[in-house]
């Protein structure tokens, strides 16, 4: 498929080294590939070339009225940490760090982030970017991953046991809240290994939906092992890693083992910036300003209590 | 593909086998002919015959007398009657005349998702509820071109369309005591002043922010006014609720799932196999609390028979956990009841499909019809389910009489008679992880929502719906409110015969297939029988039909401007003439491509339809257009 091998060409570690893209352009200008691709190619050139240089203006040239810069980002409004309407999350930070280094102004287009989102912003082209989204996930053309998290356990500090693994036998006398989503008979990854164990009785669902009148629908799970509701939630990172620092209780956050499950049950996700699959220009723009404000991104993602597996398996485009 | 002879000829009833037979093997003429053949002559139908129907029938089955009105040339409920007949006795329009049908006039409703409701005809004014927004028109069929009356705008809220699941479609008004009342997507219902459009009572019974979503008719019995909600992929708890009819005052509301208190289950309670019957079952066939968000929502089609003075209703798929993550049948989903409508309590239940696995919501409607057997009559509903079998069921008791698959089905080996359960085939279900194929039918079930009609001259029910199979397989990715995951991906492809869609005439007494015309799309427009024998329907890529009702032969079609998803009516107008009324504008979960402008790239795309609609963006476009037809 097209789409796919747009894809194949603009991630992966090989990409890093400057003769790809140079073959790239040269490859391209052969070819009489489409401008979009040339520039493309072209931008990550002059990245590596010259990595403090402005590349939003290449981007603009393409994406956007003459003379306007603007970062228009699709979020959603009710959704710490990851983003609200008072830009308060970690997802906010990071789109106020891209727009300051496109010296471009922000816009939001809110959308809750639910079935369709992508389809009515992204595609809809009222915005160009979302700040968080898998690697993998194939509605988007995704940057290198800028960071990657892991499902945790979630339980109160004060609890007399420990958690670190689903074949830990405690689980199996506790009461365990999972996120549930209802796509098509899957659901978030805890559920799953939950039920790959038998434990079916003592799981209780939350749906990831919650009630959007709500502040942050999703946190739901959170308060409920506040509250004692629950004796352990298993939740991905960011959302257990922020609300932890903002219970009234304390709470203890532990990644979950093991990382992937086989056949295929991952726990562990790689998390990029997306664009539309053929705005490929402004995702290599999006790439090379990860690359050079790496520090500032973990920062951000620090300042959250973003839980970490390890760095991306990326070099620094520097 | 399907490739196995097996697999395509194993468990498909005799009568329909054939046709099948012949029409695969000339599309794929590897397949070992022998094998087919040889398995037509010594399988045995899956289900046991009742009784002894067909020989010993005296007559045609008749639509339950007390649930039919006499016609007075009006459309006052989207099922034309409460026994779901959709069928009118106006016979002007014949096969012979048909093919002088000419359009009278046009309505453009300026929206543009999918148009699922039917046109309402109450004396000299029509009624039509759009999509979201939910405008509610009136049109005086006295003046020439049907000029709008009014319009009514209930403001639903705009938030209603990003939460609601596959499209914002609205499936129906109904006209009561001088209102029109229906639901509009944000999960109110209202009624509305049939003269001059305004607002009588506007009650909310939904709430949005929980992802609840109201699409589906109301049906309007012994002063109350019957609604359930839609939402079941966001853990909604389904529900039907009775409003008074003259205040939208909130009588009583019984949920799907739950303790015997919230399910309306008590003395009355008389489930006719033992799958059904026990305490609790709405908590106790699920694991902890799942049934707190257990979906069993409330989307279909109701049914009511005055002389037993019960209610009939289908409840929706379970959900939203995984199937491992709910151990049990997980009642009250995928189901029928039978309730009483003064006070809401439960007198029967059956589940269709038990534990499923597939997304065969049990919505469907039900025909209520008296027929013979056995040399008695028996008071029946007739059911073409999700799960491909036509139920013929004694509505009073709720036991299953026969269950005959209509199309080929290799998701179960049947229904049994004994117990009522349908049989499984366990390697069809859905596993995480793993990739299953050929799964038949797919999540839309052999037959949606889209409703049937019965004629009592033909003894003919004429079944709109696909023919549609799926694989499943796990994504890479997916990504809900900030949350990754392994979406589960189904892919729908067209079943056996290569044809998306079939228009079927079915044999009530004798169980089989009389005769069907295949479509390209999957045919998700309702239909109506007449008196005339002149049966209509519409396509996905534009066309209606009309159709003899006994023999298949089609007399007449008209290009509308976009997809039919919509029901078909007729009425007689002021002057005297049989008009038929359709909506065009093509949307819902099968042309959610088209409405959604969703790339046809995305194969997984509304669930895994878009995969089996790839070309529908070719045939038609958007646009929500009444269309009225006369001689």
């Amino acid at each position: 498929m097209s789409s796919r091998s747009d894809h194949a060409l603009g991630s992966g570690a090989e990409r890093m080294l400057l003769a790809i893209p140079l073959v790239a352009l040269a490859a391209a200008a052969a070819w009489g590939r489409p401008a979009t691709r040339e520039l493309h190619a072209a931008t990550v050139a002059t990245a590596a070339d010259t990595a403090a240089s402005d590349l939003g203006v290449l981007q603009w040239a393409i994406s956007a009225r003459p003379g306007e810069r603007l970062l228009r980002v699709c979020a959603d409004p009710n959704n710490m940490p990851f983003s609200n309407r008072a830009g308060e999350g970690f997802e906010n930070k990071l789109a106020e760090l891209v727009a300051g280094e496109m010296h471009a102004d922000l816009q939001y287009t809110w959308w809750a982030q639910r079935r369709g989102f992508i389809r009515n912003t992204l595609k809809a082209e009222s915005c160009d970017v979302v700040m968080g989204a898998p690697t993998s996930f194939e509605l988007v053309a995704a940057t290198r991953p800028y960071y990657r998290s892991t499902y945790v356990f979630v339980t109160r500090a004060d609890a007399p046991f420990r958690i670190g693994s689903f074949d830990d036998p405690v689980l199996k006398r506790l009461r365990i809240g999972v996120q549930i989503i209802g796509d098509d008979y899957a659901n978030t990854p805890p559920a799953h290994a939950l039920s790959n164990r038998g434990m079916t009785g003592n799981v209780r669902g939350y749906t990831v939906y919650g009630d959007y009148s709500e502040p942050n629908p999703p946190a739901r799970i959170i308060d409920a092992v506040a509250k004692g509701d629950i004796d352990v939630a298993v939740v991905w990172g960011p959302l257990g890693g922020w609300f932890a620092q903002h219970e009234p209780v304390k709470l203890r956050v532990v990644p979950v083992s093991p990382q992937i499950e086989l056949p295929y049950l991952p726990f562990v996700f790689d998390i990029s910036m997306g664009v539309r699959r053929q705005d490929l220009a402004l995702r290599d723009t999006l790439d090379a300003i990860l690359a050079r404000r790496r520090a500032g991104v973990d920062s951000i993602l620090k300042e959250y209590g973003v839980p970490r597996v390890e760095r991306p398996a990326v070099p620094n485009v520097r | 593909m399907l490739a196995s002879p097996k697999l395509l000829c194993g468990t498909f009833s005799a009568p329909a086998r054939t046709s099948r037979c012949a029409r695969l093997l000339a599309l794929a003429a590897v397949i070992a002919t022998a094998g087919c053949l040889k398995e037509k002559s010594d399988d045995k139908p899956v289900t046991a015959a009742v009784s002894s129907a067909a020989s010993s029938a005296t007559g045609l089955p008749t639509i339950a007398a007390a649930a039919t009105t006499a016609d007075d040339g009006q459309w006052l409920m989207p099922q034309k009657d409460y026994a779901n007949s959709r069928y009118s006795s106006l016979a002007q329009i014949t096969p012979d005349n048909a093919k002088n049908l000419k359009l009278a006039f046009t309505f453009s409703t300026g929206v543009l998702r999918g148009h699922e409701a039917p046109p309402l005809v109450v004396g000299s004014t029509m009624y039509i509820v759009t999509p979201f927004p939910n405008y509610l028109y009136a049109l005086d069929l006295t003046k020439p071109g049907a000029p709008m009356k009014w319009r009514y705008d209930p403001r639903a809220d705009m938030s209603s369309q990003g939460v609601a699941c596959c499209d914002v479609v609205n499936r129906g008004a109904v006209y009561f005591d001088n209102k029109i009342i229906y639901n509009t997507l944000d999960g109110h219902t209202v009624a509305v002043d049939a003269n001059d459009g305004h607002e009588v009572w506007n009650t909310k019974v939904g709430n949005i922010n929980l992802g609840e979503s109201m699409t589906m008719a109301p049906l309007v019995a012994k002063g109350k006014v019957f609604v359930g909600n839609s939402g079941g992929e966001f853990g909604v708890r389904g529900w039907l609720t009775a409003l008074d009819a003259g205040s939208g005052k909130i009588a009583w509301r019984a949920y799907s799932t739950g303790p015997d208190t919230d399910v309306l289950i008590g003395s009355r309670f008389k489930p006719f196999y033992a799958q059904d019957q026990g305490k609790d079952l709405g908590v106790k066939s699920w694991p902890g609390d799942a049934w707190r968000t257990g979906g069993g929502t409330v989307w279909g089609w109701l049914a009511y028979d005055p002389e037993l003075d019960l209610l009939y209703y289908g409840t929706g798929n379970p959900g939203p956990w995984n199937p491992e993550q709910r151990p049990g049948d997980n009642k009250f989903s995928s189901g029928i009841f039978a309730r009483d409508p003064d006070d809401g309590q439960a007198v029967w239940y059956y589940q269709w499909s038990f534990h499923d696995m597939f997304d065969y919501d049990g919505i469907n409607e039900q025909t209520l019809l008296d027929m013979q057997m056995g040399g008695k009559t028996r008071k029946v509903l007739v059911r073409a389910e999700r799960n491909g079998y036509v139920y013929v069921m004694d509505r009073t008791s709720g036991e299953v009489l026969s269950a005959t698959p209509f199309g080929f089905v290799n998701t179960s080996t049947g229904v049994d008679l004994k117990t009522g359960r349908l049989m499984y085939a366990m390697d069809k279900a859905p596993q995480m992880g793993k990739v299953v194929r050929d799964v038949c039918p797919s999540s839309p079930g052999m037959k949606d929502w889209q409703p049937s009609a019965y004629s009592p001259r033909t003894g003919l029910l004429y079944l709109p719906h696909q023919n549609l199979c799926m694989d499943h397989e796990a994504v890479e990715a997916s990504y809900i409110a900030g949350t990754p995951y392994v979406g589960m991906i189904s892919k729908f492809f067209a079943g056996p015969g290569g044809k998306r869609g079939v228009y079927q005439a079915w044999d009530v007494v004798n169980r089989k297939e009389k005769w069907s015309i295949q479509e390209e799309f999957p045919v998700w427009s309702g239909t109506l029988a007449t008196a005339g024998d002149v049966v209509f329907y519409g396509t996905m890529d534009g066309w209606f039909k009309a159709v003899d009702a006994r023999n298949g032969t089609v007399l007449w079609s008209f290009k509308t401007g976009s997809g039919i998803i919509g029901q078909p009516i007729t009425y007689r107008g002021p002057d005297g003439k049989q008009y038929v009324a359709i909506e065009s504008g093509v949307g819902g979960w099968s042309g959610a491509i088209v409405a959604g402008n969703i790339d046809p790239r995305d194969s997984t795309a509304a669930l895994g339809f878009v995969n089996a609609m790839k070309d529908l963006p070719k045939a038609s476009t958007k646009g929500g257009m009444l269309y009225v037809f006369t001689l």
